[in-house]
C-alpha cells in the first residue's frame, strides 16, 4: 500500500506539468471511474440470488457452482421473454377485451374458406362439474384452461386502435416471436464469449491443458474444509487420470493392424446397436402420440382418470427415454475402448441427440396427425379440421403437458429417489445398500434436464404465449429443489468439473436446443395453414403470410427496396463478399500463426545464446 | 454496518476505493471482518494495527486454503518478517483478490505466490512444491516420481518458451492469460 501511495504521488507530481485541458480530462476520467463503481455496487444487490451461490462456490467450488449461475440464467432469459409476449401481445389482447380502446375482431372472408372450417367449441365447463375436473384441467391445458389467454386459441383481436393508430395484433405475434427468438440466440452468444478465450493461433486444447490444471487448479474461494479435502482428492484423480491418458495415447499409437480392425468392428456394431435403439425410441414415441391423440378427444368417455394416463402418455414415454438412454450409453461406451476423455465427450453427446431429438419426434408425429390428409380429411381447409379446428392450441397444451410432467418428475425424483436414499444409507448397514452409496451430483445430467425443458419453451411460447411465466416460476422452484438437495444428500463428483469448460459445453448445448427449437417453429409458421377456426391468423392462408401482406402496404420505393433485397441479384454478391471476408480473415490467422512460431524459435535461439555467454562469463571468471 | 463506517475516517476511505480495485463496501466489510480478529483493546486501532499470522489464518478464506502460508507472506509487509498483517496489507491482498482487478495485477501476484523458493523463477522444486500442494497434504496424496516427473516435464512443455527449464514473470503471464479457469478461480470474496 505503501508503494501504491508512492507511485500515485509521483503521478500527481506529473500532472502539475500538463496543461490545464489534459488536467481536467484526468479529473473529469477519475470521477466518471468513482461513479461507475458506484453504481456496479448499489446494482450488486439487485443481483438475484447473489448470497445462496456465494456460499455454495464457497461448499462445493466453482465447477458447481457454474451450474446455478446458468439456472440463475435461464430464469432471467424466461423472464424477459415472458415480459415481450405478454406486453406486446396479451395485453393489448387482454385491455381490448375489457373495452378499453376500439378493436376489432378477425373476421374471415367468406369466398375461399368454407363454414366448416370455422367450427371450434372449445368445451369449457358448463354446468356443475366435478371439482376434480379442474384439477385434471389444469394438468392437461383442457377444459377451461382451453379458453384462457394461455393458449393460442384466446387471441381472436384482428387490430387495436390506439386514438389514430392501428396496432396489428397477428404481426405484433409474429414478430414477437422472432424477437423473442433472436434475444435468446444473442444473448447465449454473448455470454459464450465473455468466458471463452479463443485459442485459435496455438493448437492445444486450452480447457484440457497441464498448466490450466495446475496453475488454475485450486478454486481460492473455498471456505469449507471438507469441501477443500475432496477438492484435493479430485484434483489428484485429474491429474494421475490425465498422466494415464497421456500413456494410453502412446499405446493407441502402438496398435497393430489386426486389433485395429477388431476395434473399428467392434464400434461399428455398438454404433448400430445405439442407432437400432435410437429408432425403437422414436418409434414408440410416434405410436403413443398418435394413440393419445386419438383416444384422447373421446369427449363422453366417463372414466376421465384413464383418460388424464392417456393424455400423458406421450410425456411419460419421453421421460423413460430419457432417463434410460443414458444408462444404456453409459454401459456400452465402455466396450468401444476410447480414451476417457474423449468417452466422456461422446456419452453426453448421445445423451443430448437422445433428449433433443425425441421432442423433435414428438412434434413429427404431432404434425403427421395434423396434417394427415388421406382420404379427403382435409380438403376443405388443408389440415385436419374435425381432430384439430384449433391445431395451434392442442401443440400448445402438448408443449404445456410436457412441461408440467418435467416439472412434476423432477420434483418426485428430488423427494422420493433422493431423500430416502440418503435416510438408507446413513442408517442402514447392510452390504447391499452401502454399495448404492451416496449420489454424487452429476452436473451434466442436471443440465441436460434443464436444457430440455427450456427447449419446450421456446418451441411451446409461440403456441401458448404464458408458458415463459411457467418456466420462470418452475426454475424458480427448481433451483431451491436443487439446492436443498445438493446440500443434503450428495457428495460432489469425484472427477472435478471445470467452470470455464462447463459453461461453455453448457451454453453450446443451450445453442443446440435453440437451433432446433427454430426447425418446428419454421414449419408451422411457414408451411403448415394456420387455423381457420381460431386465432389471429384467420385471414391468412399461413402464418407466415402477415409479413408480405404488411410489406404489400408500404410506400412502393421501400417495397422495391425490400423486395430486392430477397432476390438473387442481391443474395448471390452478397454471400460472394461473405465468402471473400472469411477467406481473408482465416489468410490473416494462418499468417498471425506462421509469426507467432517463428518469434518463438528465436526465443529458443536468444535463451541459447545466454546461455552461451552465462557459461563463457563463468569459465572466464574461473581462468582470470 | 453504521458504525464501523464512522471508525475509518472518510478521507482515508476515499484513498482506499482509489487505490485498490476495491468499492467502498467492500472496504467497510474488510474492515469489520479484519477487526473481529483482534482482541478487544485494540479494535479502536484497527487502522494501524497488526494481526499475527495465526490469526489471519483462522479466517475461513484462507483456513480451507493450501496456499495460506505463501498468501501471508507475499501481502506481509512487516520489517521483522512475522509474516503478521496490518490492514491495509488486508486490503491489498482482498484486491488483488477480488473480482475487478485485471488479469495482469492477478498473475503477477500468482507468480509471487507460487515462488516457494523467491527467487523469481518457478523451477522444479517450485513447480514440485505447487502440485504437492494441490493433492493435499499427506503421503498417500502425493503423486508417484514418475507421475511428477511426467507432469512437471508437460508443464514445463507448454510454457517455458525460451526452454530454459525454468518459468519466468512473463512466460507464467503468458500461459495463464490464455488459461481459462485462472480469473475465476484466483478470487476470494468476502
Amino acid at each position: 500500500m505503501a508503494e501504491k501511495r508512492r507511485i500515485r504521488d509521483s503521478q500527481q507530481a506529473e500532472t502539475e506539468h500538463l496543461s490545464r485541458w489534459k488536467k481536467w480530462r484526468r479529473a473529469s476520467n477519475k470521477s466518471l471511474k468513482k461513479a461507475l463503481s458506484e453504481i456496479k455496487g448499489l446494482s450488486s444487490y439487485l443481483v438475484l440470488w447473489r448470497h445462496d451461490i456465494h456460499s455454495i462456490e464457497g461448499k462445493f467450488g466453482t465447477g458447481i457452482q457454474s451450474y446455478f449461475s446458468f439456472l440463475r440464467f435461464l430464469v432471467l432469459l424466461n423472464f424477459i421473454i415472458f415480459i415481450l409476449m405478454f406486453s406486446f401481445v396479451t395485453l393489448p389482447t387482454i385491455i381490448s377485451k375489457y373495452g378499453i380502446f376500439n378493436s376489432t375482431v378477425a373476421y374471415i372472408s367468406p369466398k375461399n374458406i368454407e363454414d366448416i372450417c370455422t367450427v371450434y367449441e372449445p368445451s369449457g365447463n358448463k354446468g356443475l362439474v366435478y371439482f376434480y375436473t379442474y384439477l385434471k384441467d389444469l394438468l392437461s391445458g383442457t377444459g377451461f384452461l382451453e379458453l384462457t389467454s394461455l393458449f393460442y386459441g384466446y387471441y381472436s383481436i384482428d387490430a387495436v386502435w390506439i386514438s389514430v393508430m392501428r396496432y396489428n395484433l397477428p404481426l405484433a405475434y409474429l414478430l414477437a416471436t422472432f424477437a423473442y427468438l433472436a434475444l435468446s440466440f444473442l444473448w447465449i452468444i454473448k455470454r459464450s464469449v465473455e468466458g471463452f478465450k479463443h485459442n485459435l493461433v496455438h493448437d492445444a486444447d486450452p480447457f484440457q491443458s497441464y498448466c490450466n490444471k495446475v496453475f488454475a487448479g485450486w478454486d481460492f474461494c473455498i471456505t469449507d474444509p471438507n469441501a477443500a479435502r475432496l477438492k484435493f482428492r479430485s484434483l489428484q484423480y485429474e491429474l494421475q487420470t490425465d498422466l494415464q491418458e497421456e500413456k494410453l495415447k502412446q499405446k493407441i499409437a502402438e496398435r497393430t493392424m489386426e486389433e485395429k480392425l477388431r476395434i473399428y468392428s467392434l464400434r461399428i456394431f455398438i454404433n448400430i446397436i445405439v442407432i437400432a435403439i435410437l429408432s425403437g425410441c422414436f418409434y414408440s414415441i410416434y405410436r403413443v402420440t398418435v394413440f393419445s391423440q386419438e383416444n384422447s378427444n373421446d369427449v363422453d368417455n366417463p372414466n376421465s382418470q384413464v383418460n388424464l394416463l392417456v393424455q400423458y402418455l406421450p410425456s411419460m414415454v419421453i421421460t423413460l427415454a430419457n432417463f434410460l438412454g443414458p444408462l444404456i450409453f453409459s454401459f456400452l461406451i465402455r466396450f468401444e475402448d476410447y480414451t476417457p476423455a474423449f468417452e466422456i465427450k461422446l456419452t453426453l453427446l448421445r445423451c443430448v441427440f437422445v433428449r433433443l431429438a425425441n421432442i423433435g419426434v414428438l412434434l413429427f408425429s404431432l404434425w403427421s396427425q395434423i396434417s394427415d390428409c388421406a382420404s379427403d380429411k382435409c380438403k376443405p381447409c388443408g389440415y385436419n379440421y374435425k381432430l384439430y379446428p384449433c391445431w395451434e392450441s392442442d401443440v400448445g397444451q402438448e408443449m404445456y403437458k410436457l412441461m408440467i410432467f418435467d416439472f412434476i418428475v423432477i420434483l418426485a425424483v428430488a423427494l422420493f429417489v433422493d431423500f430416502p436414499r440418503k435416510l438408507l444409507v446413513t442408517h442402514c448397514s447392510c452390504k447391499l445398500v452401502q454399495l448404492f452409496g451416496h449420489k454424487e451430483f452429476e452436473i451434466s445430467d442436471n443440465v441436460l434436464e434443464i436444457i430440455y425443458g427450456q427447449t419446450i419453451c421456446w418451441i411451446g411460447t409461440f403456441f401458448s404465449p404464458l408458458l415463459p411465466a411457467i418456466a420462470t416460476i418452475k426454475y424458480f422452484i427448481i433451483f431451491y429443489v436443487k439446492k436443498i438437495v445438493l446440500i443434503h444428500t450428495r457428495k460432489p463428483a469425484a472427477r472435478p468439473i471445470r467452470a470455464s469448460s462447463s459453461n461453455f459445453f453448457f451454453l453450446v448445448v443451450l445453442l443446440i436446443g435453440l437451433l432446433l427449437a427454430f426447425v418446428p417453429l419454421g414449419v408451422s409458421i411457414a408451411h403448415i395453414p394456420s387455423s381457420k377456426a381460431c386465432g389471429l391468423f384467420k385471414n391468412f392462408s399461413t402464418s407466415w403470410e402477415v409479413i408480405p401482406d404488411t410489406i404489400l402496404q408500404f410506400p412502393t420505393g421501400l417495397q422495391q427496396v425490400l423486395f430486392g433485397m430477397a432476390s438473387e441479384a442481391f443474395a448471390v454478391p452478397f454471400f460472394v463478399i461473405l465468402c471473400i471476408i472469411m477467406f481473408y480473415v482465416i489468410a490473416l490467422a494462418r499468417a498471425h500463426k506462421r509469426v507467432v512460431e517463428q518469434l518463438r524459435e528465436q526465443l529458443v535461439l536468444e535463451s541459447r545464446d545466454k546461455m552461451f555467454l552465462i557459461r563463457k562469463i563463468a569459465e572466464a571468471q574461473r581462468y582470470p | 454496518m453504521g458504525g464501523s463506517a464512522s471508525l475509518i475516517p472518510r478521507d482515508l476511505l476515499g484513498e482506499y476505493q482509489e487505490l485498490t480495485f476495491l468499492s467502498k463496501q467492500e472496504i467497510l466489510l474488510a474492515y469489520k471482518r479484519f477487526s473481529e480478529l483482534l482482541p478487544k483493546e485494540e479494535r479502536e486501532n484497527a487502522c494501524s494495527a497488526r494481526v499475527p499470522k495465526s490469526q489471519i489464518l483462522t479466517l475461513p478464506e484462507l483456513r480451507a486454503n493450501p496456499f495460506q502460508h505463501r498468501i501471508c507472506h507475499v501481502f506481509s509487509t512487516s520489517e521483522t518478517r512475522d509474516d503478521s498483517m496490518s490492514f491495509e496489507d488486508f486490503l491489498d491482498m482482498l484486491s488483488v483478490f477480488s473480482d475487478s482487478a485485471t488479469s495482469d495485477v492477478k498473475s503477477h501476484y500468482a507468480f509471487r505466490i507460487f515462488d516457494f523458493d523467491d527467487d523469481g523463477t518457478l523451477d522444479r522444486k517450485d513447480l514440485e512444491q505447487l502440485v504437492n500442494c494441490l493433492t493435499g497434504q499427506g503421503e498417500e496424496s502425493r503423486l508417484s516420481r514418475a507421475e511428477m516427473e511426467q507432469l512437471i516435464q508437460n508443464i514445463l512443455e507448454e510454457s517455458d518458451i525460451d526452454k530454459d527449464g525454468t518459468i519466468n514473470l512473463s512466460e507464467f503471464q503468458h500461459v495463464v492469460s490464455r488459461s481459462p479457469d485462472f480469473a475465476s478461480s484466483f478470487k476470494i470474496v468476502l
